[in-house]
């Protein structure tokens, strides 16, 4: 694949997505922002495995699909909105084929968690000064191209002090074939905040579709935010996603991501510790089987002193599926006294699955403690036998046995509905590899 | 205890077992009738933990020689699920910790699966929890042991008392109890034979694997065994046991070689 075809690639992406007749009036700060990200559009190329960053992720299958605009009004039957939704939710935003329906939506949340039109009105500013500034477009395609459609999207507005222990779910649902949709979110947590958040990414086809999202959180001092990230992607599906964070004084962060669905998957998750004190839980879970490749990349930003990040990132891995992780750990001169770990643990079901897990530290500070470590393995011999001899069969101790080790993730989600619904879906794909 | 009318639920005839190549059993002969408790002595190393885990079904060891049946049928032909199925229970020397995995989790799945298998009830997890508290009194183990994670972290005598407590559960025909009483300070021992006392019927069978004495003192053995490189070297009565304890295991092997037994290979 040669620049030029990646460049015009993006281009056709571009061509196919009509920009909704509404966003003639968004205010001129957004259009110009629209109109930056459409420029770096045309300077940038779709990456290659040259790139170091996507080795192992081989985006030219992508490439060669192309996309129908989404037709119709945004909507759910009934019964699929029932299957995804939480019955803890204080609000909900749903997103059809990137389109927001308002009719599956709802906020008794007393704050704001809105469509990003509506939101705007009232958060103008603070929206300004947040959007478009944490995921940065200049250097990534995919960021650019959302940035560039940027129209619907979840507004999510803590206000100072507020607590909310109930979560806010925004769901993103694929419904037609053979489109793209560019999903965003911004997340504002003001001073002192406390939010849980819900993001969670399905399809109602077997399609292929093309998910490309991008989230924003900007944390405030104090503030907490706990980010759970579901992909459940068509198995057909591409899906890319970005996600920066940023953490003011003394906030906390935690993140649980989840990854099941997907063609190809690509998730980048930046967190930058850009004050004192501040800390990040950074949990990861892929699980995949198939033709199935999952990769994972994040960056903890480490840029002032006493920050504390720890980060488990579990693969299970079934068929000739490929799992990558890069978990890269910044600690920037002066960032004294940070305290990071890292642990990556696999497990391969298959002979043929493939694993390719890196931990990457860059550490330009001496008062620091900085630990990290990787396996990769089966099902341990000993473990399967001891459950075997109280008369399981030998399917069901593996299954037994697969599934704990996903639910050591899935046991970090606050949610119990959504931790028992993705414990169900544990069980089903590794009873189905059985 | 030994009844007249007491069948026969394991006939061990020559039975050979490699590990890695290397052969540890060399031709062990035992039979065991319900009703029956077996001791198994010896010391470290003469293969009574691969003898046990043979038993049971253990992928690491090959059978290479001999016959086993387990009430009534060919034991080989059987997976190792099947073999619990049937009613044999290993109780493991070192039982593994399963991290992740709820062992009140792990209690009820065990429980259900021999309960489909008999035709029976399962429960669910409620009816489950108060049947096990139950079963957990006899053991005087703490309600908390059933939200931890199978075995882990979990001191010798409590991954013990967790064996016992599965035993109880599953209401083996044939216990294999392997070093039950390892780990054990002298109450834990107390409750733990008395636990096993309590399961002990004449329907069933219990094999105890020990090398100390001890545990014989509360759960009294119809017939007491001496392993030693692979084979059974000595069969008596309990009173063997208390022989043992005073003079040691050396004058048996010597006896044995001395005896110059049909199947021996001495000096292997
Ligand atoms: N998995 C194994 N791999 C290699 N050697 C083994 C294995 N299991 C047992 N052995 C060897 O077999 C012999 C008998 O061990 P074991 O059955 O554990 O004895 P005991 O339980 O009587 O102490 C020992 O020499 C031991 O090292
Ligand atoms: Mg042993």
């Amino acid at each position: 694949m040669t620049g030029t075809e990646a460049g015009s690639y993006l281009d056709s992406l571009i061509r196919v997505q009509a920009q909704p007749p509404a966003a003639h009036s968004s205010p001129a700060w957004l259009k110009q922002l629209r109109a930056r990200a459409l420029e770096r559009v045309g300077a940038l190329t779709v990456p290659t495995t040259r790139d170091e960053d996507w080795r192992f992720t081989d985006l030219s299958p992508l490439t060669r699909l192309s996309w129908h605009p989404v037709q119709g009004a945004p909507q759910l039957a009934s019964a699929d909105l029932e299957r995804l939704s939480l019955p803890e939710a204080a609000a909900r935003l749903v997103f059809v084929d990137g389109r927001y329906a308002a009719q599956h939506s709802f906020n008794h949340s007393g704050l704001t968690v809105a469509n990003l039109p509506a939101g705007m009105a009232e958060h103008g500013a603070s929206v300004e000064a947040h959007l478009g500034r944490h995921a940065r477009f200049e250097q990534d395609a995919f960021t650019a191209v959302n940035t560039a459609f940027l129209h619907d999207g979840a507004l999510i507005v803590v206000a100072r002090d507020a607590v909310l222990e109930a979560p806010v779910q925004v769901l993103c649902i694929s419904t037609q074939k053979e489109t793209a949709s560019y999903p965003r979110c911004l997340v504002i947590a003001q001073p002192g905040s406390r939010l849980t958040i819900i993001e969670e990414f399905a399809a109602l086809h077997q399609g292929a579709c093309f998910t490309n999202a991008v989230t924003e959180m900007a944390l405030a001092d104090n503030a907490r935010v706990n980010h759970v990230r579901v992909q459940r992607d068509s198995e057909a599906a591409f899906h890319i996603g970005n996600c920066a964070v940023s953490l003011a004084h003394a906030s906390r962060y935690h993140a649980v991501g989840i990854a099941f669905g997907a063609r190809l998957s690509r998730y980048n998750l930046n967190v930058l510790l850009a004050e004192e004190g501040a800390e990040c839980a950074i949990d990861g879970l892929a699980l995949i089987g198939g033709r199935q490749l999952a990769d994972s990349h994040t960056l903890i930003d480490h840029a002032k002193p006493h920050g504390l990040s720890r980060q488990l990132h579990k693969c299970i891995v079934d068929g000739s599926a490929h799992s990558v992780f890069n978990g890269k750990i910044m600690v920037r001169p002066g960032a004294q006294r940070t305290d990071s770990s890292q642990s990556s643990r696999n497990l391969l079901l298959s002979g043929k699955a493939r694993v390719d897990t890196k931990p990457q530290l860059e550490i330009f500070a001496d008062d620091v403690k900085c630990a990290h470590g990787a396996t990769v393995g089966q099902l341990d011999a000993e473990e399967v036998f001891y459950l075997r001899s109280r008369g399981l069969s030998d399917a069901a101790a593996r299954m037994l046995l697969t599934y704990a080790f996903g639910a050591e993730v899935i046991g970090r989600i606050g949610v119990a509905s959504l931790r028992r619904r993705l414990e169900r879906a544990v069980q089903a794909q590794t009873s189905r590899a059985a | 205890m030994i009844y007249q009318d007491s069948r026969t639920l394991l006939a061990v005839r020559d039975l050979r077992a490699t590990v890695n190549g290397t052969e540890i059993l060399k031709g062990i002969d035992l039979s065991v009738r319900s009703g029956e408790v077996h001791a198994i002595m010896g010391p470290n190393g003469s293969g009574k933990s691969t003898f046990a885990k043979v038993l049971a079904g253990h992928p690491a060891y090959a059978v290479s020689g001999g016959e086993v049946s387990f009430d009534g049928g060919n034991l080989f032909e059987l997976e190792p699920e099947t073999r619990s199925r049937r009613g044999m229970f290993l109780g493991f020397q070192y039982p593994i910790e399963i991290p992740g995995v709820a062992n009140s989790q792990f209690l009820r799945l065990a429980y259900n699966t021999l309960q489909a298998e008999r035709g029976k009830e399962e429960l669910d997890p409620l009816e489950f929890d108060d049947f096990v508290r139950e079963k957990m009194k006899l053991l005087e183990m703490n309600p908390d042991f059933l939200d931890r994670s199978v075995n882990e972290g979990f001191s010798g005598g409590e991954k013990k008392r967790n064996e016992i407590l599965q035993m109880a559960l599953l209401e083996p025909k044939l216990a294999i109890l392997d070093e039950t009483d390892s780990g054990l300070d002298i109450d834990a021992l107390r409750i733990v034979a008395n636990g096993v006392n309590h399961l002990a019927t004449r329907d069933n069978a219990i094999i105890l694997v020990t090398h100390y004495q001890r545990l014989l003192n509360y759960i009294k053995p119809d017939f007491v065994h001496v392993m030693d490189a692979g084979r059974i070297v000595k069969t008596g009565g309990s009173e063997l046991a208390l022989e043992l304890e005073a003079r040691g295991y050396d004058w048996v092997s010597a006896e044995f070689i001395a005896s110059g037994t049909p199947k021996a290979e001495v000096g292997a």
